[in-house]
């Protein structure tokens, strides 16, 4: 008895000894093979449907399954072909038709053609579509001007929309209108998104929940084959994790780098740091029906009390610029050059607040504990708040989670607060401005105007925006109402975020999109 | 016994009812709902409403708990929203690892517990029983979320001797040895507060019984000190330990949560992060009640290997 415990006990420490040593010998695996690049998500896709998806991480795989009928140049948020290869519209704005390209066909062979096109709209906005209930489609307001869809031949289709809605072409562009296989829709049903069929760079091979999606080389891609074999994404939540990974060799390519890592990356050889300035801003909403924001030189005020470069170089530590006024100078064809920012200039807030006549006064200011786009927003509004003090306002923050502050900041500040963070990322420079400028967009309309802003002059500058199919007009009308929100200054306008990613020495051709989607088809790995 | 069994088996039936409401309540009193969080900045009232219709979370909360007791009655756990996909198919696949993963944690709390416990114990105030007491304190003092990423820095990206996370290589075999390489950081991170609260009640309780008389008696007759100390005072003393192991199993379930988000580990734990910030309401339920219900099915085993091990424990 007594040997045999002995020997138990010999066994065990042995084997805990042997162990970790018998496991280390596994090391050699961590490397990821050539020809496939490993990407670094942020979190687990929610669906392969590009109609039911609202969220960039999932976008960036989706990019690369599918094609739309419009996409983004190369570097830059403008328009052009795709499965579309050129389009009309009438005098009016009201009717678009589109040529598609001819010869496609869809990763299950199914042929790309104009029927497909009308399946894919149908099943988005017709409530008694067959397919209807494979959504809900939360985005389908994208398209909610398009009043129906006509296959006139092969490949030709018409839209025809119930009033004209310039922003169209860009919304095609964008993931949801990205164009899913209609027999595959059929067969898989509601499982669609977990069976996807495109036409796009690459093919869907596999979705292991929670630890991979996997793509392979669409070798009769339209658009000439891409050079990666596959592409594997994996989802990695922990930002530190997700370091970790990148640091050990495990991950090929990372996107949403922590500000306290970026400086790592870019000081090491092994790796290349890639930046962007995307279609974001990040602005404080000012509550212009009560309080001391109704008063225009209170708004002057915090946007010059505010030092903005601290903010981006301190807090966001360089990953982002200086915001100058409501269109984010990533839409380069509709920015308004013209502009600066507002220059930190405490002692000129401190007069515009005196002769306002509102020393001391005291603020409710909303800030998120996190969110879509806010970066870093406690860090952010402690600064803020620290700011404003310097130039005698007093300002209250209350803190929210991202979906209980979204669900105070979105029905409007009345009553409850004078300012709040919020950010967007928008597709087309028509978008973060009619949603949130106009008189007509106000809570109560269903829009996202919280601080109650309204200039007739803004209002007329961006429906005839909206209404022009004629770009360098539409730029002029944006460049326009730039000025005017610049003066009236219903925010305050702080940072454009840039988009970062950081790729191993071993990936080559990589680059990031201003519209911060993730384009793989000319990348190639050693 | 075996009615015994039976009656806690059905007593498990309104504890996992009991906890059904309560989360299905708690869900429903955080603010923000699964639209508003599909939707984000895109969530107008509209929108909002038209999308929980779609999800058909416009009823009565009652109503839909009811809707919901219903499906779960016919096998039926409902279809996550934000997976797009039966919710007990996720579970399940999601359950696999972390039982592995927890197993692995408590396996190692109960084996290096009781050693470093009995050592310290036998050794009392020599310097064995010092150093260990010493790294029990340390052990239940650091919180495993930080253990793991310190663990992760050293032993993953310094030395590279084991995987940053994940549970089998990307393109690796998928075998045993895969497995354990993944398994041995989380596992040891999650296991180590357990480790130590073990080790503390088993030296208490084995000082306690190592100064009885029956062990005197042993020790008179001139039985081994091994034997009296495995066989007559270790078997009496693991009575009051075995059910401290069951209770940190529930500790090591719930450390999972974090462990498994340090880890990539794809258990239940991450996926209940995920499902409470997307107020994925029906996978929360699935996953809850399955950590539930594994919780008391472990403490009766517990409670049934006590009352084998000691016969005036009366099942």
């Amino acid at each position: 008895m007594t040997s045999g415990l002995t020997f138990t006990r010999r066994a065990v420490f042995a084997l805990a000894l042997a162990l970790p040593v018998a496991l280390t010998g596994q090391i050699a695996k961590s490397q990821t093979p050539a020809d496939v690049l490993v990407v670094g998500q942020i979190a687990e896709p929610k669906s392969m449907d590009p109609a039911t998806v609202t969220a960039v991480n999932d976008f960036r795989i989706l990019v690369n399954m599918y094609d739309g009928l419009t996409r983004y140049k190369d570097g830059s948020l403008e328009i052009e072909p795709s499965l579309a290869e050129s389009w009309k519209i009438n005098d009016e704005g009201t009717v678009y038709t589109f040529k598609l390209r001819k010869g496609v066909k869809f990763h299950d062979g199914t042929p790309f053609n104009a029927e497909a096109v009308k399946y894919n709209f149908d099943r988005m906005l017709k409530e008694d579509h067959p397919d209807a209930d494979t959504g809900p489609f939360p985005l389908s307001f994208f398209f909610s001007a398009i009043k129906e869809v006509n296959a006139l031949d092969e490949s030709t289709v018409q839209m025809k929309l119930d009033a004209p809605y310039a922003p169209l072409l860009s919304n095609l562009a964008y993931p949801t209108g990205l164009i899913v296989s209609p027999t595959a829709v059929q067969k898989s049903k509601a499982d669609f998104g977990r069976n996807p069929v495109g036409t796009g760079a690459f093919k869907f091979k596999t979705w292991e929940s929670n630890r991979q999606v996997a793509v392979v080389r669409n070798d009769d891609y339209w658009n000439g084959a891409p050079s990666l074999k596959g592409v594997v994404f994996r989802p990695i939540t922990d930002a530190n994790a997700r370091v970790s990974e990148m640091l050990s060799g495990g991950i090929d390519l990372m996107v949403e780098v922590p500000p306290d890592n970026v400086a790592t990356f870019a000081s090491s050889g092994d790796f290349q740091l890639h930046e962007q300035a995307g279609p974001h801003l990040w602005f404080l909403i000012l509550n212009l029906k009560e309080g001391p924001f109704t008063d225009k030189r209170m708004r002057h005020a915090i946007n010059y009390a505010i030092n903005k470069q601290a903010l981006v170089d301190n807090v966001l530590q360089g990953t982002a610029t200086v915001a100058t006024g409501p269109t984010p100078s990533a839409f380069a064809w509709a920015y308004n050059t013209s502009l600066k920012p507002y220059p930190y200039d405490p002692k000129k807030a401190k007069a515009l607040i005196k002769e306002a006549g509102q020393e001391g006064a005291e603020v409710t200011f909303y800030v998120t504990e996190g969110g879509s786009g806010m970066l870093d927003p406690v860090a952010m509004g402690t600064a803020i708040q620290a700011d404003l003090a310097a130039v005698g306002i007093t300002a209250k923050i209350e803190t929210y989670e991202w979906n209980t502050f979204l669900g105070k900041v979105n029905p409007g500040l009345e009553g409850k607060a004078d300012m709040a963070e919020m950010a967007w990322m928008t597709n087309d420079p028509d978008t973060l401005p009619y949603l949130t400028l106009r008189s007509k967009a106000w809570p109560a309309d269903g829009g996202f105007n919280s601080g109650y802003y309204a200039n007739p002059k803004v209002d007329e500058l961006l429906e005839k925006a909206r209404t022009s199919t004629d770009q360098g007009e539409r730029a002029e009308l944006y460049r326009k109402m730039q000025e005017v929100v610049y003066e009236d200054a219903p925010w305050a306008f702080i940072a454009n975020w840039k988009q970062n990613a950081v790729t191993s020495s071993r990936v080559k051709n990589f680059g990031l999109q201003p519209s911060f989607l993730l384009m793989l088809h000319d990348t190639s790995k050693g | 016994m075996f009615s015994y069994v039976v009656r806690r088996l059905l007593l498990t039936i309104p504890v996992l009812l009991g906890i059904s409401i309560i989360v299905f309540l708690v869900i429903s009193l955080i603010p923000g709902d699964p639209a508003t969080a599909i939707l984000g900045s895109y969530a107008t009232p509209e929108n909002v409403a038209k999308l929980n219709k779609a999800l058909g979370l416009d009823q009565p909360l009652p109503v839909q708990y009811v809707n919901w007791l219903a499906g779960i009655l016919q096998g039926d756990f409902g279809r996550s929203y934000s997976l797009n996909r039966p919710v007990i198919a996720e579970v399940l696949e999601r359950f696999v690892p972390t039982l592995i993963l927890a197993g692995a944690a408590l396996a190692l709390c109960a084996l290096f517990g009781v050693v470093a416990g009995v050592v310290s114990a036998v050794k009392q105030y020599g310097w064995q029983d010092k150093a260990i007491t010493l790294l029990v304190l340390v052990g239940i003092s650091t919180p495993s979320f930080f253990l793991g990423i310190v663990m992760i820095l050293w032993f993953a990206v310094r030395l590279k001797w084991f995987p940053t996370g994940g549970m089998y290589a990307l393109f690796g075999d998928g075998g045993l040895l895969d497995l354990l390489h993944h398994l041995f950081l989380p596992a040891v991170s999650l296991a180590v507060v357990a480790t130590g609260v073990v080790a503390r009640l088993t030296r208490s309780s084995m000082l306690e019984v190592l100064r009885q008389d029956y062990v005197r008696t042993a020790r008179a007759k001139g039985m081994r000190e091994g034997t009296v100390i495995y066989h007559h005072a270790l078997k009496n003393a693991l009575v009051s330990v075995i059910p401290i192991i069951g209770i940190q199993a529930g500790f090591v379930l719930g450390g999972a949560v974090y462990i498994e988000s340090v880890f990539q580990w794809p258990g239940i734990g991450r996926m209940l992060v995920t499902a409470i910030s997307t107020r994925d309401i029906l996978l929360v339920q699935g996953g809850v009640l399955i950590v539930a219900a594994s919780y008391v099915l472990i403490n009766l085993v517990a409670d049934v290997a006590q009352a084998g091990l000691d016969p005036r424990v009366k099942v």
